[in-house]
């Protein structure tokens, strides 16, 4: 009997394993599509952001109420995680509680954590999904949000709740069996919260018993099996992602926009040769800006994989407050979506083929782009380092340089800075009258 | 700065006006309060008069990489040309984009905003108030630009200076990393606004006077026309002046 119940056991963790590292190569060949860009200088810095950015979680604390419950579940969910370690090996080598001997009276106080642990959390899930169902916080309840990523996030909060509750009634089953001096389930100690529930399981036999606490543990196992693998197919991956995504942020002053090398010296070229060297131009000629994912930089990819449709971006956008079209988590969404259909057509066909579709317009409109104002509040907002800014500019790129696409306004503008060095039709040579004036 | 190079000495400052500061009719005001600080102070200062040319940003910003590439380059060659060490602006964009955009096109300065600027000659005693002077006792509330703000991390520069005028200063809720843009960065000054429920300035100029406050101190020409704007669409025109802060220590300079 217990043979099997490893055997199982190693199946079931072999497959998932498999498959998250199969999907997991996959969203890593996806977020490969994009361009490169070296992220790697000024090591301390980005020490710096992976602790207090990821780690510590810094920006969650823009908002104190939500970042402590945020904060319970992820503490949580990562310390539970040595809990898990034990489940596993037990599963494995067919033991039951493979560190309580090893710990002696240590080992319900660990216990007795992870279940306060596992208690905030089921607490903060909850008030989440509050949030996200009753009182219907406005960015959790916005237009890109409707349909599967509304239903993404519920999933998901649920789950959370019911793993949590699965190991609380597996150990309070436990300590009733224990109570009883069964032989297989030895003497730990009594545990913090699931202590107090033994006595509801009084009137059961010991085999009803053993089939609630083995069946919770099967099902809390399997289930944080299958949740490993739902992973990658939600917004729940920036569990994982956040820590990466910290580590690559761009350091640099957020007002300062990416430079074009290739225009920098086309331009040269034409105002001050002698300074532009004499290397030849490259023989292809450079793409201007981005209109699809491959377009994009990996970084912008990995943000769009990071990104947890969370919308404190959106909600801190001013075209989106005044009610435009533009949301920067939808662009972030979008990004996400194409990179997986690109994925996708390349895993079935082998190579991305032209497909009818690009990122700009099949997925982002002109008037999303067009209503942004720079002002890098989504940047500021993201608690987990993306920039939608750094997209939508070289959207915006795009349909300047290669589509001569622009609004009459802006065109007018570009066509006075070139005549008139202003952005405005007014006289080079009125530059300093005010000062004339002031002299006069 | 042709005349300083011509007879052979270095001013202390180029003071870069900018298209705004050098075109725009309101925003000459701000031009002229801070050339006339500059003056009292005894600050030698340039300007590149009809050598200045737009510095690129909104041509960046909207996607126009040649048109912003041009101009930068040109700028540098004449900055480099006079040998300019120090740029001091009145406008964050033309600050943003050659303190952080001009490097690495070879353009190395360098560059404070003004705020900074008028903080440091407060600091230093060379600007002093007279007691008692026009904005004493008075609200005043604070518009962080984005662009000197999270776009550059400055945020306290300016209210310093605005304390050094002895009035009340009151925030508006949305400040400082978490302020409300005006509605003019990203080339949406020389547009139309996409269509939505309001307008950017009509928001914000709602938030800035809710807070009962009878100045809104600004320190960029486009929030200066986008907020004179948004106090406009409240009625509040005749009890709400929008002023630079440049234009507000002039008036209580000693």
């Amino acid at each position: 009997m217990h043979i099997i119940q490893e055997l199982l056991f190693v199946i079931a963790f072999g497959i998932a394993v498999y498959l998250f590292y199969r999907k997991a190569r996959q969203i890593r060949q996806n977020i490969l599509l994009g361009r490169d860009v070296q992220l790697n200088d000024n090591p301390a810095a980005r020490w710096k952001n992976l602790l207090l950015l990821a780690f510590g979680q810094k920006k969650m604390f823009r908002n104190p109420l939500v970042a402590v419950l945020h904060f319970f579940v992820y503490a949580g969910f990562v310390i539970i995680n040595v809990e898990i370690l034990e489940i596993i090996l037990d599963g494995i080598l067919g033991k039951h509680r493979l560190f309580a001997p090893l710990l002696g009276g240590l080992y319900p106080v660990l216990i007795g954590c992870f279940e306060v642990l596992a208690a905030l959390v089921i607490v903060g899930c909850a008030i989440f999904l509050a949030r996200r169902n009753i009182v219907r916080v406005k960015r959790l309840n916005q237009r890109e949000l409707d349909g599967w990523p509304r239903s993404d996030a519920n999933y998901i909060l649920i789950t959370e709740i019911v793993l949590m509750l699965l190991f609380l009634t597996m150990n309070a089953a436990d300590q009733a069996l224990q109570l009883r001096g069964h032989e297989h389930y030895i003497n730990t100690g009594a545990f913090w919260i699931s202590g107090g529930f033994v006595p509801l399981f009084s009137g059961l036999s010991d085999s009803a018993l053993i089939a609630i606490e083995r069946g919770c543990w099967w099902l809390h196992i399997l289930g944080i099996l299958a949740f490993l693998n739902y992973l990658p197919y939600s917004k729940h991956l920036h569990i994982i992602l956040a820590f990466p995504n910290a580590w690559y942020a761009d350091l640099r002053p957020k007002g300062k926009v990416e430079n074009m090398p290739a225009v920098q010296k086309e331009v040269q070229l034409m105002l001050q040769p002698e300074l532009a060297g004499t290397e030849a131009a490259p023989g292809d000629i450079p793409k201007f800006g981005a209109k699809d994912v491959p377009d994009l930089t990996w970084k912008n990819l990995l943000d769009a994989y990071a990104c947890t449709e969370c919308g404190r971006c959106t909600a801190a956008c001013p075209a989106n407050i005044t009610g435009k079209k533009l949301s920067p988590r939808k662009i972030m969404m979008d990004t996400r979506d194409r990179a997986e259909e690109i994925g996708l057509q390349i895993a079935k066909t082998g190579a991305f083929a032209e497909d009818g579709k690009t990122l700009l317009r099949d997925y982002i409109t002109e008037e999303e782009l067009r209503a942004c104002t720079s002002c890098n509040a989504c940047v500021q907002e993201c608690p987990v380092s993306i920039n939608p800014l750094h997209i939508i500019l070289q959207l915006r790129r795009h349909l300047v340089m290669e589509e001569s696409s622009a609004p009459q306004e802006w065109n007018m503008m570009f066509s006075n800075i070139e005549n008139n060095m202003a952005p405005w039709k007014m006289s080079p040579d009125d530059r300093d009258k005010w000062a004339t004036e002031m002299n006069g | 700065m042709a005349d300083y190079a011509a007879s052979g000495e270095t001013p202390e400052i180029l003071f870069w006006v900018g298209c705004a500061g050098s075109f725009d009719q309101r925003a000459q005001k701000i031009t002229k309060a801070f050339a006339t600080i500059l003056d009292k102070v005894g600050i030698r200062f340039a300007i590149l008069g009809k050598e200045e040319s737009c510095t690129g940003d909104p041509a960046r910003r909207a996607g126009n990489e040649f048109i912003f590439q041009m101009m930068a380059q040109n700028n540098i060659a004449v900055l480099n040309g006079y040998e300019v060490k120090k740029i001091v602006t009145a406008c964050p964009h033309c600050f943003n984009t050659l303190r952080n955009e001009y490097p690495e096109l070879g353009g190395h300065y360098e560059v404070i905003h003004h705020a900074t600027y008028l903080q440091q000659l407060i600091d230093e005693g060379k600007i002093r108030m007279q007691g008692g002077g026009t904005f004493k006792g008075r609200k005043i509330t604070y518009h962080d630009s984005c662009y000197l703000g999270r776009a550059n991390d400055i945020y306290e520069a300016p209210r310093k200076v605005l304390e050094a005028l002895d009035a009340e200063l009151v925030e508006m809720k949305r400040c400082r990393s978490n302020g409300l843009c005006c509605g003019a960065g990203g080339a949406q000054m020389f547009k139309e606004e996409e269509k939505g429920t309001t307008r950017i300035n009509f928001e914000r100029g709602k938030e800035a006077v809710a807070t009962g406050a009878s100045v809104i101190a600004a320190n960029c020409p486009f929030c200066m026309t986008m907020l004179t704007d948004g106090v406009k669409e409240q009625g509040k025109e005749d009890s709400v002046q929008v002023l630079d802060i440049a234009e507000m220590i002039v008036q209580q300079m000693a």
